[in-house]
């Protein structure tokens, strides 16, 4: 690219405020016609805020926005649009009870008529190899589909500047490399691409260029296949990275003693948008991390209620604690076996927004922590327990009286498991252990599960993101369309062959399972 | 974008949790001084007429404590429902059962009644509010059948009810059918506790329950999961508390409670049982509770408070003949400022247009 | 034979007691399909009643009536809009408050016409199909307000389904965070919506006080509003079934009448208990099906929306 090429876009000191918080501080950021060009940055860091900016959903509260060399001021998306700016969510931005073409419509500001947009639906999906069905609804459809249609979306609008947030998150690694065909292709017409990520090694194999934020700022803009992930790494975190340190794994100690056995596991549900768990079967023994891969929506919500209590099973000898069977134990039941339990939402199930943190202490340590006496609640107790909490996890917060919804992510979650670790489980089940983030609590909360296994407990963590599993896991097993893969020991197995399990190759899931 | 907009505060504002029911009763007399000049009544007089002068004699006293305790019961009772997200809006049903099972039992006994019938008709009226609260109850955990519509509806057939029996089997059999029960004996009706005054031992009642309202809220376990069910019914399912069981709990007090108001008024100050036996209790508590802030004490300031605009409304329609449905506007105009007014607990008023980018 | 000949009668009056029904449910349909619990119904309607009334008597047109009816009922839900969209107040103790309000604010402004009597509407005889045995005149020989009543299921099915509108509408109900993301106002299709439901409950209303009673009382509508609400629910959000569960309870209301006339010794209170009654049943026969209520109810109900969030 030469000087002489008029930017698509370039954004000049855009700064905006929320309360309590800059979220970005005179941000200059430059994408040339044919580029794609990753936003780099951890979570926090104003990457979400920034597009937000550029797609007319929020307002900068100062700075100037060029678009090919003219000043514009974008009032809402629909002015987004009309310049070319097309936007795929990480959150799609989809509606379950509408058909596929429903949802495109609302995406379009001249759809027309029904059986024409299918028409043009069914024409783009094929142009760029995304194949979709204008007519289902999209409850029926799988996390991959989904964002399809959010591309598709996109596409019919002949978008000059194609945003992308966070895109591969929920995709498994053959989904990811299907993905990359489609952006390359598309950047070969001509068009520009924004990627927002923070997962390195993809932006290196897929961007131009790359801008990376901290705390609101730009602190660097680079090419980032000239650099390493570690550089990468540093640049967005601001500090050198320590891997976790990893004890050897208490092995022989419990012989052949299962912690949790789960045996022919299948759930039912009056929740239509539910995944129904298909004769899981699998087992943790004490000192162990047994990792549970797969994306979003193929039962890991319904998995991890099923060890919870909170969806009690059918047969009560599916779920073993210690040899006993407790399927049709609730969630207080199994808590008194030893249960410790960290739920995907940490704001909203794992602790009540509204609520101090003394009382989010005792939301689920009331039993174990002794925390009521004769019917009444013993609020210093409940304080105790939570400054103990805060105190040994290093959590950010004005005190026990903060209310849970006024922490950070990262620090909400250091208290959510801390809150679970100190009740001295045998047995903790943790979904989405660093969803959301930041790099130092999550590696605070990876060095605590690990020193909790190595004391002996048994863990079973279930998450999207394959780094980590492959970081805190001794074994992993795949859940795809309700169905649980065999599992494989960590330092015997592969991304790759972990991400052909994810798609479902495995078992006799795939031709069964297909809707 | 606008001149006006709301911006989230970080953190509630504790100081306007306690400030917007003041905030809202100002707003309520400044709508009422224009509303009065509007229908062409000397504003001042009329207000004074309606607030000021039914509480400036001790039996005017007297008259608000009276009203005030009903409101007190329904209203404590519904605060705990309505803190887990549990809408009894039947309580004016479940009073009316109330009466008529309480009342029922006075009239069964009528002529050998003795010490224990006051008490045993006390026990008649809780457990009628019960039973009638316990259907929505039912239908609710059972069938997932919404308590307001299924609680509302009932309240239809309880009053009904209670029509149909007066019209029968209740009436006074020398009361030239006149559809009225006899007048309760002695030993029926619940004894004066201030003399002078009709404050019977129904407002004990309401300062005991008052206090029991509190520690449970405050205090309990069961008070705890109530508030967290309210808040966040997903981190409930998360602790393992029993959601059914305090949709059962929170329907069988509110309703016990109402029921125990309806036995109140016919042992009380009615004395007999007639086709009305409330001028609409059980929906003024509703007010009464969200005023109250759902906390038991702001219930017993707030309860006094709408008492004051029932005891007002009657005797501003005898002093000036102003309107009685007056009263009906003053209690829904009371609760809408007040929802209103709590978006200051959460947010801040900011002027002025917002700076966009240029 | 004097079976047959009662018939007609009773499905006419039947359509009669529906169609107050049928507005008021219609429009909180609407507004729930756009993600708005209104349980203001009842208040709506009697404000809805009491300024019909006001308006038809004292310009002498039932036309007027009926529009100023509608107006004070979409007055009344603006007041409502504005409280839970713009301050964000939760939607059930706004409705409920509503609902108290319009009982006052009803009974303050019909003091002065209570008891007085108003000539019923005009009756509209479909020529030819009027003539047809039992069916015609119970079918075929109502009020305007009976037929648009009816033009209204189709219409507002064909607005939901068939326009870009009742798509964004119902986008809205279905989840406003994503319909925000994609440059809706969420804020403003809600209030449209709840503007329309509250003209049809003012609308239902006038139609109590200026044609199927005729005259204003106090609380005349004696719960129909919540049973509207019901009847929402019942329809599972559809149209069409709506309208089946209108001339149900339309249906179950005349029974009480016909059922003394019929010679049948039940006291009047408890026929008059039907209705409620019935509306619990029916809740319960739906509801129970978890499923079914899913897929159906807007997924946004209720739900507090704050653009900034």
């Amino acid at each position: 690219m030469t000087d002489t090429v008029t930017p698509r876009l370039a954004l000049r000191g855009i700064t905006k405020r929320f309360p309590g918080c800059l979220a970005n501080d005179a941000v200059d950021l430059t994408l040339l016609p044919g580029e794609i060009h990753a936003l780099l940055g951890e979570n926090g860091a104003g990457k979400s805020t920034l597009v937000k900016i550029i797609y007319g959903i929020q307002h900068a509260d100062s700075g100037s926005m060029l678009w090919e060399g003219a000043p514009v001021s974008v009032a809402d998306p629909a002015a987004a649009r009309r310049l070319g700016i097309g936007m795929v969510f990480q959150h799609f931005s989809l509606f379950d009870t509408l058909t596929v073409a429903e949802n495109i419509a609302l995406g379009l500001d001249d759809a027309g008529p029904m059986k024409a947009l299918e028409g043009r639906i069914r024409a783009v999906s094929e142009r760029y190899g995304l194949a979709l069905d204008p007519q289902r609804h999209v409850f029926d459809l799988s996390v991959g589909e989904r964002q399809r249609v959010e591309i598709v979306r996109c596409l019919l609008q002949d978008p000059r500047l194609l945003i992308m947030d966070e895109p591969t998150s929920v995709l498994t690694p053959q989904e990811v490399g299907k993905l990359f065909e489609t952006l390359r292709r598309l950047a070969a017409e001509g068009r520009t691409i924004l990627y927002i990520s923070h997962k390195l090694e993809e932006i290196r194999a897929l961007c131009d260029g790359a801008t990376v934020l901290r705390g609101g700022r730009v602190v660097a803009a680079c090419d980032p296949r000239a650099r390493t992930a570690r550089e990468l790494a540093e640049m967005m975190i601001g500090e050198e990275l320590t891997a976790p340190e990893r004890a050897p794994q208490v092995a022989g100690a419990d012989g052949t003693a299962l912690r949790l056995e789960v045996r022919h596991l299948s759930t039912t549900t009056d929740n239509p948008f539910a995944t129904n768990l298909k004769d899981v079967s699998f087992a943790v023994r004490p000192g162990e991390i047994l990792g549970i891969a797969g994306v979003a929506g193929n039962g890991q919500a319904e998995l991890l209620a099923s060890l919870s209590g909170e969806l009690p099973a059918a047969d009560q000898g599916a779920v073993l604690i210690d040899g006993r069977a407790v399927g049709h134990l609730g969630p207080r039941g199994r808590r008194d076996l030893g249960l410790a339990f960290v739920p995907e939402e940490r704001l909203g199930r794992g602790a009540v927004p509204e609520l101090s943190l003394s009382e989010n202490a005792l939301l689920s340590g009331y039993a174990r922590e002794r925390l009521v006496r004769r019917g009444l609640v013993h609020f210093g107790r409940a304080r105790g327990f939570a400054e103990r909490i805060i105190d040994l996890f290093d959590v950010v917060a004005h005190g026990h009286r903060a209310e849970a919804r006024s922490l950070s992510g990262g620090n909400l979650q250091k208290f959510i498991i801390g809150r679970e670790i100190l009740q001295k489980p045998k047995l903790l089940v943790v979904g989405q252990p660093t969803w959301g983030v930041d790099a130092g609590a999550a590696a605070a909360i990876h060095q605590a599960l690990i020193d909790l296994a190595r004391g002996g407990t048994a863990v079973l963590v279930v998450s999207q993101d394959l780094d980590e599993l492959f970081v805190l896991s001794d074994r992993i097993a795949v859940l795809f369309h309700g169905r649980l893969s065999e599992s494989r020991p960590t330092h015997s197995t592969t991304v790759e062959e972990i991400g052909l399990l994810m798609g479902g190759l495995f078992g006799t899931a795939t031709d069964e399972e297909e809707r | 974008m606008s001149l006006v907009r709301l911006e989230a505060r970080g953190r509630a504002s504790p100081a306007m949790v306690y400030l917007t029911p003041l905030l809202a009763v100002g707003l309520t007399l400044a709508s009422g001084f224009v509303l009065f000049g509007l229908m062409g009544f000397d504003p001042l007089r009329a207000l004074h007429a309606f607030f000021v002068q039914p509480v400036s004699s001790v039996r005017g006293i007297g008259e608000l404590v009276v009203k005030a305790t009903p409101l007190v019961l329904i209203a404590v009772g519904l605060a705990i429902g309505f803190r887990a997200n549990v809408w009894n809006i039947g309580a004016e049903g479940q009073l009316t059962l109330g009466a008529v099972t309480g009342g029922g039992v006075a009239l069964a006994f009528y002529g050998d009644g003795g010490w224990w019938l006051l008490p045993l008709m006390i026990l008649a009226g809780i457990a009628g509010g019960m039973l009638w609260a316990a259907i929505p109850a039912l239908l609710r955990t059972r069938f997932n059948a919404s308590e307001i519509l299924t609680s509302l509806m009932l309240t239809y057939v309880a009053v009904l009810l209670l029509q149909f029996l007066v019209h029968g089997v209740y009436r006074d059999p020398d009361g030239y059918s006149f559809p009225e029960s006899r007048l309760f004996e002695d030993d029926a009706l619940l004894p004066v506790i201030v003399s002078g005054t009709r404050i019977h031992l129904g407002a004990l009642f309401a300062l005991l329950a008052v206090a029991a309202g509190w520690v449970l809220i405050a205090r309990t376990f069961i008070g705890f999961q109530i508030r967290v069910i309210g808040l966040t019914p997903a981190a409930a399912g998360y602790a393992g508390f029993n959601e059914k069981r305090i949709i059962w709990l929170t329907l069988l007090i509110s309703g016990g409670l109402a029921g125990l108001a309806g036995l109140g008024e016919v042992a009380g100050p009615i004395g007999q049982i007639t086709p009305t036996v409330s001028p609409g209790y059980g929906f003024t508590a509703i007010i009464v509770a969200f005023l109250g802030r759902l906390h038991p004490v702001g219930i017993l300031l707030a309860a006094l408070l709408m008492a004051l605009s029932f005891i007002g409304g009657e005797a501003a329609q005898i002093a000036m003949g102003l309107p009685k449905a007056i009263t009906g506007v003053f209690q829904g105009m009371l609760l809408f400022f007040l929802l209103a007014c709590d978006v200051l607990i959460r947010y801040r008023v900011r002027f002025g247009r917002r700076r966009a980018a240029a | 034979m004097t079976d047959l000949l009662i018939l007609g009668p009773v499905i006419g009056s039947m359509i009669v007691a529906a169609t107050p029904l049928l507005y008021a449910a219609l429009g909180e349909l609407v507004v729930e399909k756009s993600g708005v619990l209104n349980l203001g119904v009842e208040g709506l309607m009697l404000t809805g009643a009491v300024c019909g009334f006001a308006a038809g008597y004292s310009s002498g047109s039932l036309v007027v009536g009926v529009v100023g009816g509608a107006l004070a009922g979409a007055l009344l839900g603006a007041l409502f809009g504005l409280l839970v969209l713009f301050l964000m107040t939760n939607q059930v103790a706004t409705g409920l408050a509503l609902t108290l309000f319009g009982v006052g604010l009803s009974a303050l402004i019909g003091q002065g016409y209570v008891g007085i009597p108003m000539s019923k509407a005009g009756v509209i005889r479909i020529p030819v199909l009027s003539d047809l045995p039992i069916l015609g005149p119970a079918l075929f020989a109502h009020d305007a307000l009976v037929y648009l009543g009816l033009l209204a299921v189709p219409a507002v099915a064909w607005f939901l389904y068939r326009t870009r509108a009742g798509l964004v509408l119902r986008a809205v109900g279905e989840n406003h965070a994503a319909a925000h993301a994609l440059g809706y106002k969420v804020l403003r299709i809600r209030f449209l919506a709840i503007l329309f439901g509250g003209a049809m409950s003012g609308i239902a209303g006038a139609y109590l006080s200026l044609m199927y009673t005729p005259m204003w009382a106090e609380n005349m509508t004696a719960g129909r509003g919540w049973i509207a609400l019901a009847l929402v629910v019942f329809a599972t959000w559809r149209p069409g079934r709506v309208l089946v569960g209108a001339w149900l309870f339309g249906g179950v209301t005349i029974m009480q009448l016909h059922v003394q006339g019929l010679g049948f010794a039940v006291p009047s209170q408890l026929l008059s208990m039907l209705p409620y009654l019935a509306t619990v049943v029916v809740l319960v026969a739906i509801s129970r099906d978890v499923t079914r209520i899913r897929l159906n109810a807007p997924a946004s109900l209720g739900k507090i929306f704050h653009p900034d969030a």
